[in-house]
């Protein structure tokens, strides 16, 4: 009876097809980070800003891009789409934001979104923090500064 | 030449992120940790800085980047202000992208109603 209600669960459940998946990721982050490039060249070259805040201007355009896809619907089909392609460049930073900001905005502007608008993010600003204090500690304690 | 670096550096970065996220029970919200978390480890002997000489935009795109420019900005501090610098440089070059995302989203949440 057991044996045979597994068997049902597993050819009922969608298998994740593992290559494929991999090979989307790959080449849809591929063509973020040519995305990014271009960008920057755009900036450097065709606005003349200095290549420092050029690397500004293109993320913040990047992270404007996340935001407003994510409000019109767009971005939440690509992401099941592409997975890792579009959650691991810096666009998945500002959909975790902005999905977290829709979707908490009944609850009031400082209980709804004020509390819970980093609630996805947070995590990458904490660690990321919490890591670079540690590793510029040890490189200060090996004296590589 | 470096649109090809750029799309074989973020390819293979997302790559990574989509096996560890198919093969182990981690959540998208542990991966971009991860990721995060070694941006800042490889900033530590200045690995970061050739890899971003090499693939150009295609490794500031990444999470990675974002570890990346923390480092960054904690050891820049410190060269200028001491050890009082570890607290004020680290948010430094980061800030932009932190205050980006937080006007963007607060803003467009004003304006667009959630889509189901």
């Amino acid at each position: 009876m057991k044996d045979n209600y597994q068997k049902i669960i597993d050819t009922y459940t969608p298998k994740e097809d593992i290559l494929n998946n991999s090979i989307i990721a790959f080449i849809t982050g591929g063509l973020m980070g040519i995305i990014g490039e271009a960008l920057i060249e755009f900036y450097t070259f065709i606005m003349h800003i200095p290549s420092k805040e050029a690397t500004v201007c293109m993320l913040i355009t990047l992270i404007f891009l996340g935001c407003i896809l994510t409000c019109l619907g767009f971005f939440d089909k690509w992401v099941n789409f592409c997975k890792c392609g579009l959650i691991i460049p810096i666009t998945g930073f500002a959909h975790a934001t902005q999905s977290a900001a829709l979707e908490y905005r009944k609850e009031g502007l400082v209980t709804g979104i004020g509390t819970n608008m980093l609630k996805l993010s947070g995590a990458v600003i904490i660690y990321g923090i919490i890591g670079s204090f540690i590793f510029s500690l040890i490189r200060m304690l090996v004296g590589l500064v | 030449m470096i649109y090809i670096n750029a799309f074989i550096f973020c390819g293979i970065v997302c790559l990574i992120g989509q096996l560890i996220l198919d093969n182990t029970n981690l959540t998208p919200g542990h991966i971009t940790v991860l990721f995060v978390f070694i941006g800042t480890f490889l900033d530590v002997f200045n690995i970061y800085d050739k890899i971003v000489l090499w693939a150009g935009g295609g490794a500031l795109v990444p999470i990675t980047s974002f570890g990346h420019m923390l480092t960054h900005g904690a050891i820049q501090g410190y060269n200028e202000g001491g050890i009082l610098g570890l607290f004020t440089g680290t948010l430094n070059l980061t800030s932009a992208g932190i205050s980006a995302a937080i006007i963007f989203s607060f803003f467009l949440s004003l304006i667009f109603e959630p889509k189901d």
